[in-house]
């Protein structure tokens, strides 16, 4: 079989193969960058907890809880309503700071890892003040 | 009919994989099997489809001129509508590559209610066709997110300037909503212009309707119906790192939208979506219009045989002599 412009035509499927399998040659030898993102919930509010539960499961706090975040604050700073929610007996305050943080205190194995993993910037601290983490 | 077949081929395709993730649990073979096979359908098939069409001869020299050819030296040349050399074909290439140059100068024709036939501009198809591709190069181009250990550098900018108007949460990504708009209108067209609802065929609507269900699982995932992004990307870094994993709490639209888009690729070669790689091979498009200069062999030419009037003469000198036909070489016997 004869190609006719064989040297142009193997120029352009090299880029076309370099490309198409560009994810792959970014992933090569890194088999680390795999593994999930180990998450810490092991603050002292939290381990004072009996049952360690929170505004929701664990599964559809993971996908959603931005929904939790945004509806919360569009009810406080829109709709001026910071009645408390309750859940199985329990109260939080609508606020990240007060709300979500009072347990969830250590943001950079909390939040951190996870937003970094996946390429997430939030804007909370655009006008949250960013909490100083004690280094330990 | 052929509209019909396209919107229940994918429907099927769509339930194939809901059906398969929710009630018999096939997470390995939509995650991990599916997606290996269609890439490596789409590489080998792509890189196929170009050899083939590599080897076939192209017998004359047919670039579509577009405008005035190279000519004499105070004949002004269309450079870009007709190339004489190689720098002014690249320079079309790009244009039309880019640009959709092709498109853009389309023009309709229609019949008025007097039986005159008008011709006009007709630019939608082209901005349909342009927004469509480059929301969808930019989508592609978002989710590197999932595909590489650490973000590009492109992937902020593009983020910022994508999700620019911060509308809802997570924020729209206007190139999602454009390529939805663009591939609905470019399937709306074929459904509402009788010409070209005439010449549409299933393969046309096929793959619009293929794209058309990709952009909206993508968006319900995004938008509606959020799922577990740190799961994603760690079966996606698993599949590109040839480490398949299948992480727990990933939501069956996850794997929809994955075997739609494996789908895709796998169909890419077989369809006319291959005009990807066919426009470089497009003869129309990549020869210079240089018959004038250069002579075009067609390289289909079977070696025929030549009888030349010299050799006619060797054979028959004599006879001519003896006959008083005049020969060229005189005094020559037998070719001597």
């Amino acid at each position: 079989m004869k190609i006719y412009n064989g040297g142009k035509i193997f120029i352009g499927l090299l880029v076309f193969a370099v490309l198409a399998a560009s994810p792959f040659i970014f992933n090569m030898g890194k088999s680390k960058t795999a593994e999930k993102p180990d998450i810490r919930i092991d603050t002292p509010e939290i381990l004072k907890l009996e049952d360690k539960k929170c505004v929701a499961p664990r599964e559809q706090m993971r996908a959603t809880h931005m929904k939790v975040l945004d509806s919360w604050r569009d009810a406080v700073v829109r709709n001026d309503d910071r009645s408390p929610v309750l859940v199985s007996g329990r109260q939080y305050d609508k606020s990240l700071q007060n709300g979500c943080m009072k347990c969830h205190s250590n943001k950079e194995e909390f939040c951190d890892k996870c937003h970094a993993y996946v390429e997430v910037k939030p804007t909370c601290w655009e006008c949250h003040i960013e909490p100083k983490e004690k280094k330990s | 009919m052929r509209i019909l077949f396209s919107f229940i081929a994918v429907l099927a395709l769509v339930l194939i994989a809901y059906a398969g993730v929710k009630t018999a649990n096939l997470q390995f073979l939509f995650g991990v099997v599916v997606p290996y096979a269609a890439i490596a359908l789409f590489i080998c098939g792509f890189i196929y489809r170009v050899v083939k069409w590599g080897s076939s001869p192209v017998p004359f020299c047919i670039p579509t001129t577009r405008g005035q050819q190279k000519s004499l030296p105070w004949i002004a040349q269309n450079k870009l509508g007709n190339p004489s050399n190689t720098m002014e074909v690249i320079g079309r290439m790009f244009l039309e590559v880019f640009l959709f140059r092709s498109l853009f100068l389309n023009t309709k024709t229609e019949m008025t209610s007097s039986n005159r036939v008008v011709y006009g501009s007709e630019k939608f198809l082209w901005l349909a066709s342009i927004t469509f591709h480059y929301t969808f190069l930019i989508v592609l181009l978002r989710h590197t997110e999932f595909f590489v250990p650490t973000a590009p550098f492109f992937l902020d900018i593009i983020k910022s300037v994508d999700g620019f108007f911060e509308i809802g949460l997570p924020r729209l990504f206007l190139t999602g909503a454009v390529l939805l708009a663009s591939t609905a209108y470019l399937f709306a067209r074929r459904l509402y212009i009788p010409q070209v609802r005439y010449i549409s065929l299933a393969a046309d609507y096929f793959p619009l309707v293929l794209i058309i269900g990709i952009a909206i699982t993508g968006m319900l995932m995004r938008y509606v119906y959020l799922t577990d992004l740190v799961s994603v990307k760690v079966l996606a870094l698993g599949l590109l790192s040839f480490k398949p994993v299948i992480p727990e709490g990933i939501g069956p639209i996850f794997y929809v939208h994955l075997f739609l888009v494996s789908v895709l690729l796998a169909y890419f070669p077989l369809s006319k979506l291959m005009h990807m790689g066919g426009v470089f091979l497009s003869p129309t498009l990549n020869m210079a219009n240089d018959s004038r200069m250069t002579r075009h062999i067609n390289p289909w030419n079977y070696p025929v045989h030549v009888h030349t009037y010299e050799e006619y003469e060797d054979d028959f000198r004599e006879k001519m002599i003896g006959a008083g036909i005049p020969v060229e070489k005189e005094g020559v016997v037998n070719g001597k």
